[in-house]
């Protein structure tokens, strides 16, 4: 830490200052994040919304806001975790570039600080950090979800290339995303785990072909990608051949600090609020429909909000305990589990709370709109990310020390059983 | 589960260790036979650990190990749900809270300073606005220079027989336009025209009673705080009682579940440990799950209410309304997890099982406390509009 380093309050204060001469107020009525739009957007909107991000993360560039706890010679600030959290308060009110906090610097942008060569980070950091390029995730794939150890997209040497063939799936973002994190196999022979390398490509590779998934809410944002024979050089490559494991840790990790506690993502993660599930909107709407005065209807919003302040309470809790070693990393799974478990029953507690309201609306009730089709892709909050049920697996595992599962996975990976439909491998 | 600072570490510790050696599961058995489970001698010993000052301000004789003495007494509050400790922590700590905030060295220094050294204890006689136990009142009537105390106060925790009872009663203030104002008045037990009658309950420990007053003749220096301010003081004193239970039941809940993750390790059934099964795993992850977000609730809410913070009303609320609502639902799962041996006497969940229950439903049940956020939330938003149209 250098000792000339500004003080927290002396760079809220210039935070708090820039940002009301350069950034623009948020619209709290739209909710942009894409997953969560009632009224779908169009794929021009989407874009637009795309390139305005990029803008407002440049213009956090060039105030010296972007990157606060990024080294600074890969065009970061070179600040703490206070800091940013600090700027994070700050931010409040104010529009900026959300949809793109994960996935392009949780886990992408993380991972490669972490992993990446220093001419890897020198070249894509700095234009992260600019809203030059957004990064993605291929990750999962369509023979697998929670197994991503289990990937059979595979990379095949050829010199000093390598050559992937395979499919992965559940791509945030992935047609207006610029360059990608892809975890592939690279070893049949060896043990599942020992047998991956994560490799860094452009989503314009020729013989990448991309294909939007369409959610029961409209949504378009998901993308299936099919690799056929895509070239990437071996300078690309992050981390050790067959090491990729080692790397995915690390990688799964940051993905899972989307819910708090990452020292680089700014705001409050990536929507600006709860949206419908807000107290305050649950109250609004109670009072529209008449029901606020009712002792069933206050129930619900109380639970509701109940629900939500332990979350918070919660997520801070077990940050702070795993920063000051009082519980291990793999704690993070009881934050995801209640996170999970507690947004699905507050969209519950709104489709009730709205009744007919939230599942037949006129034009324009956008707001009755998002609760009735947000309970379609309730799911989404205990599926997304990892699991529920990976998480009680971690929990009970990892936390608990009861005993592993058994595994039928143990050998080598060519030899293990993958079911009727597998497609893919060698 | 709470401690933050060494200080704290300390406090619970030797608190752990001396209910550990006083109050062994066998020893809670034994005390379940008895009419009074009150011990004067092993209360002032625990009030010697510092029990009893935590709340008070330093200026008043207390002080706290932390600087927030709530965040200090829940360590304490959670030992005490860990042994289903008998002794009325959390009253005795709310109305010296009371008299070190609003009574005054010459009225109620004598009174507070028994409370610090254990020599006696205290009971917040609150009335519920709903619930089976609503409506009973407490009227004050002027005599002199003092007041005349009649009425009701349907259950309060039982302690020392020469304690103190804090209750709110009416009729002899008015507010500013002329409506009747509550006060506070504290009443020495052994007063005359007091009457104790004992209730049963389910706590192993802790023993309740109803209290009459007949008469009772105090002197002016028994009002607590200025003329009418009971209603107010009584939200604080809530949030107050809230945590600490709130505490206590985290206590329950992680003797229950640490029972009940060594019960799945060493039981086999189909050759297997019972924690190998995922079913079994799964629900001890959610069950895990539940005591942290228990926990963390109730710390933030804490300290919230140490600082004096805006919204600490409604992070005591959350904390009950959370809490009391899940607290007995783990531990009931744990004894279904535990299969026959979990409802017989002779094992030790309903111990915990008991606590957890009493401290979720007096001073205002999980769904009262749900109804207070909401409450809390209207009046916060209608505040923020009506700042929004100046």
């Amino acid at each position: 830490m250098s000792e000339t380093m500004i003080d927290v309050d002396e760079f809220a204060a210039r935070a708090r200052a820039w940002l009301a001469e350069n950034m623009p107020p948020a619209n709290p009525d739209r909710d942009t994040f894409f997953l969560y739009a009632a009224t779908h957007p169009t794929d021009e909107e989407v874009l637009a919304r795309a390139a305005t991000c990029r803008e407002l993360q440049r213009r956090l560039f060039d105030g010296g806001f972007a990157g606060i706890c990024v080294p600074t010679r890969y065009g970061g600030q070179g600040l703490t975790p206070a800091h940013q959290a600090a700027f994070n308060r700050e931010i409040k009110g104010y529009d900026y570039p959300a949809e793109i906090q994960a996935s392009t610097f949780i886990p992408c942008m993380a991972v490669l600080l972490e992993f990446g060569t220093e001419e890897q980070k020198q070249r894509h950091i700095p234009r992260m950090l600019r809203g030059e390029e957004i990064w993605v995730q291929l990750l999962s794939e369509p023979g697998g979800g929670s197994d991503a150890a289990g990937a059979v997209t595979t990379a095949t040497r050829d010199g000093d290339r390598w050559i992937l063939n395979g499919s992965k799936v559940w791509t945030t973002s992935g047609w207006w995303g610029d360059w990608a994190l892809c975890l592939a196999r690279t070893n049949w022979d060896v043990a599942k785990h020992q047998g991956l390398t994560v490799f860094s490509l452009p989503m314009s590779a020729p013989g990448l072909a991309i294909s939007q998934i369409e959610l029961v809410n409209g949504s378009k944002d998901f993308c299936q990608e099919f690799l056929t024979d895509v070239v990437v050089p071996d300078a690309d490559r992050i981390g050790d051949v067959d090491a990729g494991w080692n790397v995915m840790g690390r990688w799964l990790y940051h993905e899972r600090t989307i819910s708090g506690g990452s020292p680089y993502v700014t705001g409050g993660g990536n929507r600006p609020n709860d949206g419908p599930y807000e107290p305050a909107a649950m109250i609004a709407a109670a009072r529209r429909l008449g029901t606020i005065d009712d002792s069933r209807t206050r129930a619900l919003l109380g639970e509701a909000q109940t629900s939500s302040l332990v979350l918070r309470a919660l997520v801070e809790s077990v940050t702070r305990k795993m920063a000051g070693g009082v519980l291990p990393h793999h704690a993070a799974a009881m934050t995801r589990l209640f996170g999970g478990t507690s947004n699905a029953r507050r969209a519950a507690i709104a489709t009730e709370l709205y009744g007919g309201a939230g599942v037949v609306w006129a034009p324009g009730e956008e707001t009755a709109a998002q609760v009735g089709l947000g309970y379609l892709t309730r799911q989404a909050a205990c599926i997304g990310g990892g699991t529920t049920e990976m998480a009680r697996n971690v929990i009970a595992e990892r936390l608990l020390g009861l005993p592993r599962e058994q595994r039928a996975d143990t050998g080598a990976f060519r030899d293990v059983p993958r079911g009727p439909q597998a497609t893919g491998g060698q | 589960m709470f401690t933050q600072t060494a200080d704290q570490d300390l406090l619970e510790a030797t608190t752990e260790q001396y209910l550990e050696a006083t109050y062994p599961p066998t020893r809670i058995r034994e005390l379940a036979r008895q009419d009074s489970t009150f011990d004067p001698v092993l209360w002032k010993r625990g009030a010697e650990l510092g029990w009893t000052s935590l709340l008070v301000p330093e200026g008043s004789g207390g002080g706290s190990v932390s600087g927030n003495g709530l965040a200090d007494l829940l360590a304490v509050a959670f030992q005490f749900g860990r042994h289903a400790a008998p002794g009325p922590l959390i009253g005795t700590n709310v109305v010296a809270a009371a008299l070190g905030r609003w009574g005054s060295k010459e009225r109620h220094g004598g009174p507070l300073a028994e409370l610090f050294d254990g020599a006696a204890t205290a009971a917040w006689g609150y009335s519920p606005r709903t619930g089976p136990r609503a409506g009973a009142a407490v009227r004050a009537g002027r005599s002199g220079d003092g007041f005349l105390l009649d009425g009701v106060v349907p259950c309060v925790e039982s302690g020392a027989p020469n304690g103190y009872l804090l209750v709110a009663a009416s009729g002899s203030d008015t507010t500013a336009d002329g409506d009747d104002a509550r006060s506070h008045y504290l009443v020495p037990l052994d007063a005359p025209g007091v009457r104790t009658s004992p209730l049963g309950g389910i706590d192993l420990t802790r023993r309740h009673a109803a209290v009459t007053l007949q008469e009772v003749a105090v002197a002016a220096n028994a009002q607590v705080g200025e003329p009418g301010s009971a209603d107010d003081h009584d939200e604080l004193l809530l949030d107050l009682t809230a945590v600490l239970q709130a505490g206590e039941i985290v206590g329950a809940m992680e003797r229950a579940f640490a029972m009940t993750l060594r019960w799945v390790n060493d039981r086999y059934s189909f050759g297997r440990p019972l924690g190998s099964y995922q079913e079994i795993k799964h629900r001890m992850a959610d069950l895990r799950t539940q005591l942290e977000a228990s926990a963390a609730v109730t710390e933030k809410a804490a300290r919230r209410v140490g600082e004096g913070t805006p919204d600490a009303h409604s992070w005591a609320s959350a904390a009950k309304a959370h809490v009391g609502r899940v607290g007995p639902e783990v531990i009931q799962d744990c004894v279904q997890l535990h299969g026959g041996i979990g409802i017989t006497f002779e094992h030790d969940l309903h111990l915990y099982l008991r606590r957890a229950t009493v401290d979720a439903q007096l001073f205002g049940t999980p769904a009262t406390f749900t109804d207070r956020l909401v409450g809390l939330t209207e009046t916060a938003l209608a505040a923020t509009a009506q700042d929004g149209g100046k």
